[in-house]
């Protein structure tokens, strides 16, 4: 490895190489800025950092377990996996340590109403967490079909006091979500602060998500350490927008470690049903930054397609691009099918119900530790919990026996 | 010399203010489109906006968002839209500003968006997710062509980035008149009026104002305010109305007298 990747990245524009950047209309520009800034003052302020770190370890139960996965790896054969279990996070995935900090800022900024996106309803479930526990006012646009597929997170939401908006423009699922979280704050941008829910959008909101949830990798790299006496020699995550594996990956850039983001792909990446950004897109700009995107050759944006509706967007953040040109981190499709074989695996050897968007870091870290000797260690962020997917697939399993 | 600086120059001799119309190119298909932007043009329109639809407008309200559905559902896309442009400029001299997203145009090639915008007689880009400072290289693309980069303020906009913007706007600047997405409504004229007269002290070249503009009494409160005012959703809801009306063309251009003679009633400023 050559130049340090940690505290490089992105550049004083908000760029990560070619990537990243602010493609925004001209109204949001004032109101990126002053993000921009009151991040970078709450960062330097220790009275903040140590609320944050308070809240998390209170409120957001951290840190989580890392977990060695023995008869899963016995059963597999090969390296040996351990979970780093952001399943047992508050709110049940690791969404919430990034609601938290951009919760907290939101109050140092003095914003009294929250908006969020969300796709398969934990990052709505996380906003909806933190602005009660805060006492603000929640919004949380949602696909209609994701507000379908997730319906247990839709009931959470609302018990939380939220109001979930579903959005039937488009193709009714996150990307229009978001787009519509878009138009909503562009109009109410005085009053309203977005919480994006992963490490995509205009700059400062890469590189904010990415710095709130590297303490996914922070206590993985101390436990790996701790507990196993070593480092991994592999770490794998999905990649939805990329939170959970910017979180983990971060800190251990610079290790000698090896890196998989597992994409969504879905029936397949030589069908057009999937939601692989990097495996199976090109260059281009959607939702403020410039990345990897699903789009036909005149730049009109694809629907992507999962079963997991948290991986299903047809863009990934902005540093996913860079990591991928500098070959620092491989990505690699895992179908739905995949997905659900490491999903039951899971459940039966080792007592825990992933997330299926997790499943598809299980199922990429599966196909891995078969390939390598027992001496191996492979780290996989274990990123939510399944009990907001129970009832899809066990349709998906009637229907694909 | 560049058909947008023409047309302002020559409405500013004459004491008149332009009015620039928004369409979606393709909306409800090509040939309306053609027929409703020829009729535009010839019922008092100065500059005409060609929207290129796309699949994720998130700057745009319901209104313009249904115009690129059904634009993309009737096979639109960037280079029909260029060959819309086209087959208008084969009729008509009225500048032509090509809207866009970025994506599109990024994933097209900017060389190539470049050359074939100049040679369909294109005057200017509009880039609504394109700030200053990530134009560069569609600003180097353009160089040398006779396409304004047209830059947009927002009520958000604080004056030191006025300033920026206004210093290197080619053709006018966009000011939008409110915060939120494109649609009819929401104006406050005041407040309106206050940010315009910032602006038009901070800014050399025309500035003309868009977002929310409906009606005839919108056009006679905010024409007097700057050099211009943008009309779109109020004609594309015209579209939506009925797509299939044969009457297309006439309605829009009813709409665009009415707007028009609202500004030429105002009290010249
Ligand atoms: C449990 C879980 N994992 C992963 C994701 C994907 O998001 P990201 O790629 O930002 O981690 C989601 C999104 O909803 C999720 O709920």
């Amino acid at each position: 490895m050559n130049a340090p990747l940690i505290g490089n990245y992105p550049d004083a524009t908000g760029h990560f190489g070619p990537y990243g950047g602010r493609y925004v209309g001209e109204t949001l520009i004032a109101a990126l800025t002053d993000l921009e800034a009151a991040w970078r003052e709450a960062q330097d302020d220790p009275g903040f950092m140590s609320e944050f770190r308070a809240m998390l370890k209170h409120y957001a139960a951290r840190p989580t377990p890392l977990d060695f996965a023995a008869r899963l790896s016995d059963h597999i054969g090969g390296a040996r996996i351990y979970l780093k279990r952001e399943d047992c996070a508050h709110t049940g995935a690791h969404k919430i340590n990034n609601v938290v900090g951009q919760g907290l800022l939101a109050r140092r900024m003095g914003k009294r109403n929250v908006i969020a996106e969300t796709g398969a309803g934990q990052h709505g479930v996380a906003t909806a967490t933190i602005a009660a526990r805060l006492g603000m006012s929640c919004k949380v646009f949602m696909g209609a079909e994701d507000v379908r597929r997730q319906a247990p997170n839709v009931l959470r939401m609302r018990l939380l006091g939220a109001e979930v908006v579903p959005v039937t423009s488009g193709t009714s699922t996150l990307k229009d979500a978001m787009n519509e979280a878009l138009r909503y704050w562009v109009a109410e941008v005085e009053h309203t602060f977005y919480i994006i829910g992963t490490v995509s959008g205009p700059h400062p909101y890469p590189a904010m998500v990415r710095d709130l949830q590297r303490v996914i990798g922070d206590e993985a790299r101390r436990q790996m350490l701790e507990q196993v006496g070593r480092l991994p020699d592999l770490l794998v995550a999905c990649v939805g927008g990329g939170s959970n594996a910017m979180g983990l990956f971060y800190p251990f850039l610079d290790d000698p470690c090896a890196m998989l983001g597992a994409e969504a792909a879905g029936e397949g990446l030589d069908t057009p049903h999937h939601a692989a950004s990097i495996s199976g897109g090109s260059p281009g700009a959607l939702h403020g930054a410039m990345t990897y995107l699903l789009q036909n050759d005149e730049g009109q944006i694809h629907e992507a397609w999962s079963i997991s509706a948290g991986l299903d967007y047809p863009g990934v953040g902005p540093e996913h691009a860079l990591l991928h040109d500098l070959g620092r981190v491989q990505y690699q499709g895992v179908t739905d099918r995949e997905a659900v074989e490491a999903f039951q695996l899971l459940c039966r050897f080792e007592g825990i119900i992933p997330a299926l968007e997790s499943s598809h870091a299980l199922a990429a870290a599966i196909r891995e530790a078969g390939k390598r000797p027992k001496t191996d260690a492979i780290l996989v962020c274990l990123s939510g919990r399944g009990d907001k997917d129970l009832e899809h697939i066990t349709a998906y399993m009637k229907a694909n026996p | 010399m560049n058909r947008i600086d023409l047309t302002f120059a020559k409405l500013a001799a004459a004491n008149r203010k332009a009015l620039v119309a928004y369409l979606t190119a393709g909306d409800p298909d090509f040939d309306t489109s053609l027929a409703i932007l020829r009729t535009a043009c010839a019922s008092g329109v100065d500059v005409v906006e060609l929207g290129v639809p796309f699949s994720d407008p998130t700057c745009d309200g319901p209104v313009i968002q249904a115009a690129s559905e059904r634009a993309l559902r009737a096979g639109m896309s960037l280079s029909r839209s260029l060959r819309l442009a086209a087959a208008l400029r084969e009729t008509v001299e009225t500048p032509i500003v090509l809207f866009s997203y970025y994506n599109p145009l990024f994933k097209y090639g900017l060389a190539r968006i470049a050359e074939e915008a100049a040679s369909a007689g294109v005057d200017g880009m509009l880039v609504v997710d394109l700030p200053p400072e990530e134009a560069g290289p569609l600003a180097d693309a353009l160089a040398g062509r006779s396409i304004h980069l047209i830059r947009l303020a927002a009520p958000t906009t604080r004056p030191d980035r006025i300033r920026m913007l206004a210093d290197g706007a080619g053709g006018f600047l966009y000011l939008i008149s409110r915060t939120g997405v494109t649609g009819t409504g929401g104006l406050d004229y005041d407040e309106v009026a206050r940010h315009a007269a910032l602006v038009k002290s901070l800014c050399p070249h025309p500035v003309c104002i868009g977002f929310g503009i409906s009606h005839g009494n919108d056009a006679h409160a905010l024409a007097p305010l700057a050099d211009g005012i943008i009309v779109g959703s109020a004609l594309v809801r015209l579209i939506a109305d009925a797509p299939s009306g044969t009457d297309l063309p006439e309605r829009v251009a009813a709409k665009i007298r009415e707007l028009r003679d609202g500004m030429d009633a105002s009290p010249v400023s």
